[in-house]
């Protein structure tokens, strides 16, 4: 019997991924993990063809939870089953995206259901050599997940004749040093070469075609490989049943920022509203606030502002499609929906700003983040994110002038879909949807007909004190 | 390059996690002698070359790179807090301000952030401090490390507090 969580779960929730995280007396051990069922599905799988669990896969309609939503199965069918080169899969625990910090606690609690979920999978890839690739910034799980190793090892989970299967595999920890562009997985596959992460360009070196070591390689979220284990325990059929359709299983959603309890939900892919997952599992907003934007999917994701009115197709009672108009609240949390009202469920980070934020000051804060996280191999988001900051930042000390809402949108949009990988994207994103949602905000802070003379870096060391007040947000 | 048999050891052991491409354990080579020595010198930079057969600017190019590879010493705790938006919004920047108040650091507001500035330190060598990007604990912001350990929902009141504990 399990023990009960530390923190009973909203009655909406659907703890399968997240059932062992934050239970009264659960640890790390592999054995805690056996009482509860651990490495079952693992037996089981190695009784299964390996053709047959990428079907349960595909089957499942299980989506990528990494940020792109790419369909996992899909992504596994690539690798033939002859396939003639060695094949690798990667976990992918860089998280960084600002906003989600889901796979911290899978990493750091429940580090066995992430490692049966490689076993099956490398089993159903014939991986022999699988690389768990941990940010730098995770000493701590990257000692978990080595000690979780060697008690697999122990158990002949890992290693030489799997359960007696005849199947061999090794899965090692490799640690990141903090470097964002390491969760893009063609600059991770690069990073595990030893190289800078600069990410490739896609085709020719798709990871499933072109990957490691020029070898056919899976590159998986750590919360997409738990639900490996899950998908084979229930069968393929059965896990699509959880979600909607095209929008399967379950997703755990990481809310930060103004809301009276932050934290992690795990909930049926589109089980809940923006409205409910705010006002209901969050407790709402601070008292005496109200809502003004959302990032609903990592920093990534495009704003939406409260008040907005969305244009969306809705199937009728009949079957058919209609046009349908909804405010924010009203948005289904799943892959779809947020795509289609423009913005992304990304990587499941909800970041949530009350009426008491300076949107100058929030698009500022990214801008800085993804300036210093540009890997610089491609000049219009080297220079570009840069650009955008340093336009931010003079604004916010009082330096704005007229043109620079116009110039910012300028320049992100010669970012966008001007890289080799998203993160051009991904930091005009930001910059494309603030400026454009909050006008108003912007034009208020960008009066002045001229430049000041020099950048705000130069600015004497005597204003330095005015200068950090205005970029702690402390004046507002 | 003088290393201890045990780092020694930890080396080779790592370098058998890559038997397709010896350059594949630049990362975690580098990673031990950090933890080992310090930080990274030319004299690692060199020997980590060398042993794994690259050119030395093969292995510089990424101490560059990565942010967490270090050209010079640290503090004996080094501190990391969170700047990116949802600890900024908690409060982060306070945060930092009054860390640094309690480890008696000075900090320019655009010093030490890992653009090539020399790190924060504390005139007693004790504490060396420096703003990170999001350490993924977003909903129990603010948050920090200081060495290995991740301090969560830290007011900046009780910054001393946390302090108090690394000596």
């Amino acid at each position: 019997m399990p023990t009960p969580f530390k923190k009973t779960p909203h009655p909406k929730e659907k703890r399968i991924v997240f059932q062992n995280i934050d239970r009264e007396g659960w640890s790390v051990d592999i054995e805690c993990s056996l009482r509860n069922g651990g490495y079952e599905e693992l037996k089981k799988a190695v009784t299964m063809k390996r053709v047959d669990i990428v079907n349960e896969v595909k089957a499942s309609g299980l989506r990528g939870r990494g940020g792109a939503g790419f369909p996992c199965g899909v992504k596994w069918g690539f690798i033939k089953p002859d396939e003639p080169k060695p094949v690798y899969l990667i976990c992918n625990a860089d998280e960084s995206e600002p906003g989600t910090f889901k796979d911290r606690y899978i990493l750091h609690q429940d580090p066995h259901q992430l490692l049966e979920g490689m076993v099956i999978s490398a089993f159903a890839l014939g991986v022999h050599i699988a690389y768990i690739y941990i940010r730098g910034e995770f000493p701590v799980a990257a000692k978990i997940l080595e000690t979780a190793i060697e008690e697999c090892r122990a158990k002949n989970f890992i290693g030489g004749n799997i359960l007696g299967t005849g199947f061999d595999l090794e899965i090692y920890v490799h640690r990141g040093a903090g470097a964002y562009i390491c969760g893009e997985e063609t600059g991770l596959i690069e990073s595990l070469e030893g190289k800078r992460a600069y990410p490739r360009i896609k085709p020719p070196y798709f990871p499933a075609v072109l990957g490691l070591y020029q070898c056919p390689t899976i590159v998986n979220n750590v919360e997409t490989l738990c639900n490996i284990k899950h998908i084979v325990r229930m069968g393929g059929a059965e896990y699509a049943k959880l979600g909607r359709p095209n929008n399967t299983g379950t997703r755990v959603l990481c809310v930060s920022g103004d809301v009276l309890e932050p934290g992690y939900f795990e909930l049926e892919v589109g089980a809940v509203t923006m409205g409910e997952l705010i006002y209901d599992l969050c407790g709402g907003m601070k008292p005496g606030r109200n809502l003004k934007a959302v990032i609903p999917g990592g920093s990534s994701a495009k704003v939406l502002r409260a008040g907005e009115k969305y244009k969306i197709k809705a199937k009728q009672p009949d079957g058919s499609m209609a046009d349908k108009e909804i405010g924010i609240e009203e948005i289904v949390m799943d892959f779809d929906s947020l795509a289609a009202v423009g913005s992304m469920a990304g990587s499941g980070g909800v970041i949530v700003m009350d009426d008491s934020r300076d949107m100058l000051w929030t698009l500022n804060n990214i801008n800085e983040f993804y300036a210093h996280e540009s890997c610089g191999q491609c000049t219009p988001c080297r220079e570009g994110s840069l650009w955008m900051k340093k336009i931010t930042e003079r604004m916010l000390l009082g330096g704005g002038v007229e043109r620079d809402p116009a110039v910012l949108k300028n320049v992100a949009d010669n970012i966008a879909g001007r890289t080799i990988c998203a993160f051009g994207e991904a930091c005009a994103w930001p910059t494309q949807s603030f400026v454009a949602k909050f006008k108003e905000e912007f034009a208020a802070r960008a009066t002045k007909p001229l430049p000041p003379p020099l950048p705000p870096e130069y600015t004497p060391e005597e204003l330095e004190g005015e200068v950090h007040a205005g970029l702690t947000g402390m004046n507002q | 390059m003088e290393l201890s048999p045990e780092l020694a050891a930890k080396i080779d052991e790592a370098i058998t996690h890559y038997p397709v491409s010896k350059r594949s354990a630049v990362l975690p080579v580098l990673h031990l002698i950090q933890e080992g020595m310090g930080y990274l010198s030319d004299e690692a930079v060199e020997w980590t070359a060398a042993k794994l057969g690259l050119q030395p600017i093969n292995v510089l190019e990424l101490v560059t790179f990565y942010p967490m590879f270090r050209r010079e010493r640290t503090g004996r705790h080094h501190i990391r807090v969170c700047r990116t938006l949802s600890c900024a919004m908690m409060g982060g920047y306070q945060l930092m301000n009054s860390l640094c108040k309690a480890a008696r650091i000075e900090r320019h507001a655009h010093g030490g952030n890992g653009h090539g500035e020399t790190l924060a330190k504390s005139g007693d060598g004790k504490y060396s401090i420096e703003f990170v990007e999001c350490l993924a604990s977003c909903g129990t912001a603010p948050v920090c490390m200081v060495d290995d350990d991740l301090h969560e929902k830290v007011s900046p009141d009780s910054a001393s507090n946390i302090l108090d504990k690394y000596t």
